[in-house]
């Protein structure tokens, strides 16, 4: 996920042939070193849907068609500046 | 030497009456190519917030089961059920909403672009409003933020995944802070009633597929 863009292909390849794997392993570096977060979204018999934060290229479920990288979250609170005087007032 | 002055006077006017439009013609595409040059320079174009938005829809169509993604078509936000009180996951199964809202302790409700709102699915009583972001810094210009539904997976899958994780990057507030308590009690029975009517459309969808069903199999038989 991108801003002003939305999905973007990384990468793709088959972790059974060797080469292609050493890409996605690269790709998955180099966008973890950028500071995203990796989800697996999964979904289990019942249609129920998860999503599995992976931390390592390792921690991939092995059958998992797609990784989703995601920019980290922050505590999104606006500033007093943005909130404005009304808030400070009321706050106080 | 009169008439060759007005002669001349009149070649001028000519060739300015003829050239007049080409002139014009001319400076107006040198104006719209350094218009274009001007746009492409700057990576801006119109469409392309619109085209990520569509992109990141769908995206967030195939990471959701039907319930949730027809949630958020309809209302324009999704609500998760909280899942670190440890008891069974209200979830599973074809449940009314007071059944799911008996056995969860608290929910969220997930708008693109606002905090994360925590509440009690019991009483609709408001807990706390997390604001969390998910910013992109590496970008040199143009918006950080990203597409509405692309907010709204990011926070899903990270509520689903990591719970604690995200909960505490937010910053907690009381409600009332960012999202307006008024819009969110309207939003929570908005969800009821759109809960009820979609559980009373999928039983009557499953009784006329019951009634069909002895029908169709009687059929082959005669």
């Amino acid at each position: 996920m991108k801003p002003g863009h939305g999905e973007i292909l990384v990468a793709e390849g088959d972790v059974e042939v060797p080469e292609q794997e050493r890409e996605l392993i690269e790709a998955f570096r180099r966008e973890l070193d950028a500071g995203m977060w990796a989800a697996v979204p999964t979904a289990d018999g019942a249609g129920r849907r998860e999503a599995e934060m992976v931390r390592s290229f390792a921690e991939i479920p092995r059958g998992a068609e797609r990784v989703i990288f995601f920019p980290r979250a922050a505590g999104g609170a606006p500033t007093q500046q943005e909130l404005g005087g009304a808030l400070t007032a009321q706050e106080l | 030497m009169l008439a060759l002055g007005s002669a001349s006077l009149v070649l001028i006017v000519l060739v300015v009456e003829l050239a007049l439009p080409k002139m014009w013609r001319m400076l107006v595409a040198r104006r719209a190519h350094r218009n274009r040059v001007g746009i492409e320079r700057s990576g801006y174009d119109p469409g392309r917030e619109l085209r990520a938005e569509q992109r990141a829809r769908e995206l967030l169509c195939s990471c959701l089961n039907d319930e949730e993604w027809e949630m958020y078509r309809d209302l324009g936000f999704l609500r998760v059920w909280g899942a670190l009180t440890g008891r069974p996951d209200p979830r599973s199964g074809m449940r009314t909403p007071q059944e799911s809202a008996a056995e969860a302790d608290y929910a969220y409700l997930i708008y693109p672009h606002r905090p994360i709102v925590a509440y009690l699915p019991q009483t609709g009583a408001l807990l706390n409003e997390y604001c969390v972001a998910f910013p992109d810094r590496s970008k040199p210009y143009g918006s950080e933020r990203l597409p509405a539904s692309d907010d709204v997976l990011a926070k899903w899958m990270a509520l689903r995944a990591d719970e604690r994780r995200l909960i505490s990057e937010a910053n907690m507030h009381l409600p009332g802070r960012q999202v307006d308590p008024a819009m969110l009690r309207r939003d929570l029975r908005s969800l009821a009633r759109w809960e009820r009517e979609r559980l009373s459309r999928h039983g009557r969808r499953a009784e006329a597929q019951a009634s069909q069903d002895p029908a169709q199999s009687e059929q082959p038989q005669s």
